[in-house]
């Protein structure tokens, strides 16, 4: 049996792994079971069903990442956040995000981290991008920080104001699952933390105030069926604390990054590449989130997905950073893939907002 | 071929069965397949008797297919567990049933 590894308190970077560097990352995606030949390539996959090179469809959703920076270290974490991280976006990229956000033609704006907050325009940033009347307006909160000190204890309130549609990790409705993937006490911030937004309106039945959860799976499996995992997290977390949420989105973990690092460790790797491809459902293909997304990392550059933003994967396009945006020429290109895009075509599919087949 | 009767990695190649007779295979997989979707019993609570079966017949590919099945299915190891334990009262049972016949042949053979 391979050695269990404690949680993490050091990103893979802070680390010096070798997995920090995304060529090394890459050459596993692309070598061994598929270099072998034992596994298919994603692009003789999509191929044949003609959706190779993949092509965006119309753009939906603007992501942006404001910074690595984060207040836990989750073992899954594909961004490879923490708290030593100090790749944060600054007012003047934030700026040219802004330019965007006004004429975007994208219905919904996401905004991601590492914990978004910590970023210290966060706040001026979710004002003035409020302002532009995006119909969605997403925040990827983490939860915890919400109660990892006294100045995030208003956030609810604040979301509130700008009619913030929180979106939260929540690994499972117990506390040794959660904390085990995501560090000790998270469980019982994160149960605090949605009771807190429960009570300004966040989540309840007909509110408009929107809380969604994402779970992930802690460990080298994939997701169950997003409908009945949900009925059972409203249940247990309706029960044991009197929370209520709008909808469970069920992400599957991509063997990027720290995921990568622990599947290598735990020597669950290969099994979890054949289950990935094992699962890979066409009809997943035409509706993957980077057809209609655009990726903006904390120093501007262009992604086709927050993946490929830490694969250090630009866009395949003569428009690569935010300050020479332009929509249109964007939108014709090719996406990049490699193997990791199984994860999201995997079962039911797999996006930022759940699944999509 | 393995020096062992068991190899993790065989469980994935269980689909394979198929290549040496077709029709049988196919209406395996078949009933199989429809056998654990939801119906009157929960896709949940079949994962869980299956993984209890698996126990009293010692198949470790069960073992570990329904171990990860039931974890995608956010089923807990206490959850797990008490299956594990549901399957082995009865197969302890059913020995210990046995002891009756026992009885039963002792008692008509002794004076």
């Amino acid at each position: 049996m391979p050695q269990l590894k404690k949680a993490a308190k050091k990103s893979l970077k802070a680390q010096e792994n070798a997995l920090a560097e995304t060529n090394k990352q890459l050459e596993i995606l692309n070598g061994g079971v598929f270099a072998d030949g034992e596994l298919p390539y994603f692009k003789d996959k999509i191929a044949e069903i003609g959706h190779f090179p993949l092509r965006p469809n119309k753009l939906e959703v603007l992501q942006i990442n404001v910074g690595y920076m984060c207040n836990q270290v989750c073992e899954h974490c594909h961004v490879d956040a923490g708290p030593d991280r100090k790749e944060i976006m600054t007012r003047e990229t934030m700026e040219q995000c802004l330019e965007v956000i006004r004429n975007t033609g994208a219905h919904t704006l996401d905004l991601t981290g590492g914990a978004p907050e910590m970023n210290p325009d966060f706040r001026w940033f979710v004002e003035e991008a409020a302002k532009a009347g995006i119909q969605d307006f997403i925040v990827r909160s983490n939860l915890t920080i919400i109660r990892a000190n006294k100045k995030y204890y208003d956030l609810p309130e604040f979301f509130k104001k700008h009619n913030v549609h929180v979106v939260s990790s929540m690994p499972h409705y117990t506390r040794g699952k959660t904390d085990k993937q995501r560090g000790d006490g998270v469980f019982d911030k994160s149960i605090k933390a949605l009771q807190e937004l429960n009570a300004v309106g966040y989540g309840m039945p007909d509110s408009p105030l929107r809380l969604d959860l994402v779970y992930n799976p802690s460990g080298a499996f994939l997701p169950g069926d997003q409908a009945a995992m949900e009925k059972d997290f409203k249940k247990a977390l309706d029960e044991d604390f009197g929370i209520q949420f709008h909808n469970l989105f069920a992400i599957t973990n991509l063997p990027i990054s720290r995921f990568l690092d622990y599947l290598i460790a735990s020597e669950n790797y290969e099994d979890y590449m054949y289950a990935l491809v094992e699962a890979y459902n066409p009809a997943a293909v035409a509706n993957v989130m980077c057809t209609n997304t655009i990726s903006i990392s904390w120093d501007g550059w262009l992604y086709d997905c927050d993946f490929n933003q830490m694969l250090d994967l630009k866009v395949a396009s003569k428009v690569k950073h935010i300050k020479d945006y332009n929509e249109d020429i964007l939108n014709d290109r090719n996406i990049i893939i490699s193997q990791h895009c199984y994860g999201c075509t995997a079962g039911a599919g797999s996006s930022c907002q759940g699944t999509v087949a | 071929m393995a020096n062992s009767y068991y190899d993790p990695a065989d469980l994935r190649k269980f689909g394979k069965i198929t290549e040496w007779s077709e029709e049988l295979g196919n209406k395996f997989f078949d009933y199989y397949g429809k056998v654990f979707e939801e119906g009157a019993l929960s896709a949940r609570e079949k994962s869980l008797i299956a993984l209890a079966v698996a126990h009293v017949v010692k198949c470790p590919y069960c073992i570990d297919a329904y171990t990860k099945d039931g974890l995608q299915k956010g089923i807990t190891k206490e959850e797990m567990m008490e299956a594990v334990h549901a399957g082995a009262a009865i197969e302890s049972g059913a020995t210990l049933v046995h002891g009756v016949q026992m009885m039963n042949k002792y008692n008509k053979l002794s004076m």
